[in-house]
């Protein structure tokens, strides 16, 4: 079973540093105007959003067609389709791909899917010697840490730090935190580590029914080093990642990098047609891992819109100020709070309450998944289940009730307008009371709105 | 290798699961082109947005002025490993066809590859992967120059697409500007894993 996540606890540390909360928090907000300056600039801009919707809607509802058209291509096209029902599944055809190759040294780019099913950890566990060569993700993978942004895998890690990881491990200068110095270390760190690897992962951003392709996104160009020195190269994908045709990608092409990072596009846009020659090979490994069972929802299927982009982490209130790792869980942010309690509601409990349904997160989503309202949601069906804390469940039937019987509700506001007036200040602010640990209570107002509405309706 | 019985019991298992949830099917939807940005000079618009990515546009109108612009660059002049896939601007030092392992490409200098067409709308250009010896060399060589010729854009990434529509090669890429990351802090460092910068030639014939 997995171990229950409780968000506010989990968020304690980060957010008791004021100074890395609000640098957290700046930074992020920093990429959100990046992202609004690019929606802006395209007039189509929400054209497109309910054309990429309207494509991922399709998509999913017709899935089971699109997988085995997507299947028949790519296999025509010389690559080999695995199917893995879960994530040790995937892991263990990985495995099996690399036993038959007698390969040691992976180079991996990024894949969020293989940091959903714990690949790294797998496969070190084998033997396996895996790099990953996206900046950011190296940053944490010798840091022992994991990524706490889809995108920005070390956001919240600041230079300095970086400067002492690097120089642990590859040799720069003690102090120095320059953040082209750092760049260029790792260019020549991973340039070795490229030349060496003997096998390429990548993930995929979309996958093309009609032609059997699949597309790789990168700034850093690390998925195309890494899978063209190499014969072999992998590509693990979940099975919401399809497109039907080539040129839908029209549409998401445009969207993800302006969402994700305020570029116009990104850097390299590469497109995969099978294998890179005769004498190579392409595993494309199709996961399930809850997936199928997410479609199920009419509630909560619009999830597997997600093309990953993190914009809805970027704008998010709670997410900004807490930090990724506070999620406990590979998808954090608004999109990783839908999906981590369809994994395991009770785990994952607490999560969607890491909202203020301020329903920021809904409006710059690219494929217009309903975020705020699927929080929401949650919340109601977790209460149903009875899986909330007694206190938080007890005070929801106390509201209820005093929403009920209108006297009571009028008597109670009465009591509270009079208790602001005269109580001490020791007796609200008190370590029984978590609420006032960084917060003021109201001026309380002379009268009721009832009461002051009763004198004006006449007027 | 094939793929085992296993993996056809979850091939079976996860296509039954998904076939057994009945989905309306909406239609899919197309892009009315007309809906969608254009530009009057789109090779202004992208010389500004390939400065904007972090690249460098040359507008020329004889491939030899593509050798008289480079000479100019330091890391040109000094560089002794060039690999072209368009000769008729500027010749290679390598012969990379003559290469069987791309890992002896990993001291390539300069890269000077051939664009089919240019997006305005992000700077970025097609590059058909079967107009290299081996697809590393966009990627591996310190320095990418791309020669393109002008009458060869279109404004959006719809237009992109519909240009590419029948492309069978087995890899193709948009490349728009350097390699670059922001991994450290959100400052951006141009030349992450692949070229440190990049140099557009728009010719006016090729």
């Amino acid at each position: 079973m997995l171990p229950i996540v409780q968000h506010p606890a989990a968020a304690k540390e980060f957010v008791n540093d004021p100074n890395r909360s609000r640098w957290h928090d700046q930074a992020l907000w920093f990429v959100r105007s990046k992202r609004d300056k690019q929606a802006a600039s395209l007039p189509e801009w929400e054209y497109l959003r309910e054309t990429a919707s309207g494509i991922k809607t399709h998509t999913i509802a017709n899935l089971s067609h699109y997988l085995q058209e997507f299947e028949r291509n790519a296999t025509a096209r010389g690559a080999v389709v695995h199917w893995a029902r879960d994530a040790e599944h995937h892991n263990e055809i990985v495995l099996r791909i690399l036993h038959d190759h007698k390969t040691k040294r992976i180079v991996k780019s990024k894949s969020m899917l293989t940091e959903e099913c714990g690949l790294n950890h797998f496969l070190e566990d084998n033997g396996i010697d895996v790099v990953d060569t996206d900046l950011g993700e190296r940053i944490v993978q010798l840091r022992g840490e994991t990524p706490s942004h889809i995108v920005l895998p070390a956001i919240h890690i600041k230079k300095e730090e970086v400067g002492d990881t690097f120089h642990e491990h590859l040799g720069t200068d003690e102090g120095a935190s320059d953040p082209k110095y750092l760049a260029e270390a790792a260019r020549g760190h991973l340039r070795d580590k490229f030349l060496a690897g003997e096998i390429g992962i990548t993930g995929v951003n979309f996958a093309i029914a009609e032609t059997g392709g699949l597309v790789v996104c990168t700034n850093e160009g690390n998925a195309d080093l890494g899978t063209s020195l190499p014969r072999v190269h992998i590509a693990c994908m979940g099975i919401e990642k399809l497109l039907p045709r080539q040129r839908d990608l029209g549409v998401f092409t445009r969207l993800l990098a302006r969402s994700a990072t305020g570029q116009p596009i990104t850097s390299y846009t590469s497109h995969f047609n099978g294998p890179r020659d005769e004498n190579s090979e392409l595993h494309i490994v199709l996961v399930d891992n809850g997936r199928s069972r997410l479609r199920e929802s009419e509630t909560f299927r619009a999830a597997m819109h997600c093309i990953r982009c993190g914009a809805c982490m970027n704008t998010c209130p709670v997410y900004r100020r807490s930090g990724g790792h506070s999620y406990r869980a590979t998808v954090p942010g608004p999109i990783g709070s839908v999906l981590s309690p369809t994994r395991d509601q009770n785990s994952y409990k607490s999560l969607p309450y890491a909202c203020s349904l301020c329903g920021s997160c809904s409006d710059v989503c690219p494929v217009k998944i309903p975020l705020h309202h699927q929080l929401l949601a949650w919340r109601g069906e977790l209460v149903g289940k009875k899986l909330l804390p007694v206190s938080k469940r007890l005070s929801m039937r106390c509201a209820s009730y005093l929403f009920r019987f209108p006297a009571l509700f009028r008597l109670v506001g009465q009591v509270g307008r009079f208790a602001l007036r005269v109580l001490p200040r020791w007796a609200t602010h008190n370590r029984l009371n978590v609420w006032t640990i960084a917060r003021e209570l109201p001026e309380p107002p002379k009268e009721s709105f009832h009461q002051w509405h009763r004198r004006h309706r006449n007027h | 290798m094939k793929p085992t019985l296993a993996d056809t019991d979850a091939r079976q298992g996860i296509l039954d699961r998904i076939n057994t949830k009945h989905v309306d099917i909406p239609p899919l939807p197309d892009v009315d082109v007309d809906r969608v940005i254009q530009f009057d000079q789109p090779i202004e618009k992208f010389v500004e947005m390939l400065a904007m990515v972090g690249g460098q546009a040359h507008q020329v109108e004889s491939q030899g002025e593509v050798r008289a612009l480079l000479e100019e660059i330091d890391v040109f002049r000094t560089a002794t490993r060039i690999v072209s896939s368009a000769p008729e601007s500027i010749a290679g030092t390598i012969d990379a066809t003559q290469i069987e392992d791309p890992h002896h490409l990993s001291t390539v200098d300069w890269t000077i590859a051939r664009g089919e067409f240019m997006v305005a709308e992000n700077g970025s250009i097609w590059i058909d992967g079967d107009t290299l010896p081996h697809r590393v060399l966009l990627f591996i060589a310190q320095y990418l120059a791309i020669v393109v010729p002008r009458s060869q854009i279109v404004s959006n990434m719809h237009q992109a697409y519909e240009r590419i529509d029948n492309f069978s090669a087995r890899f193709g890429v948009f490349v728009s500007g350097p390699s670059k990351t922001a991994d450290i802090e959100q400052s951006l460092v141009l030349g992450a894993h692949g070229c440190r910068k990049l140099q557009v030639f728009i010719v006016d014939d090729l």
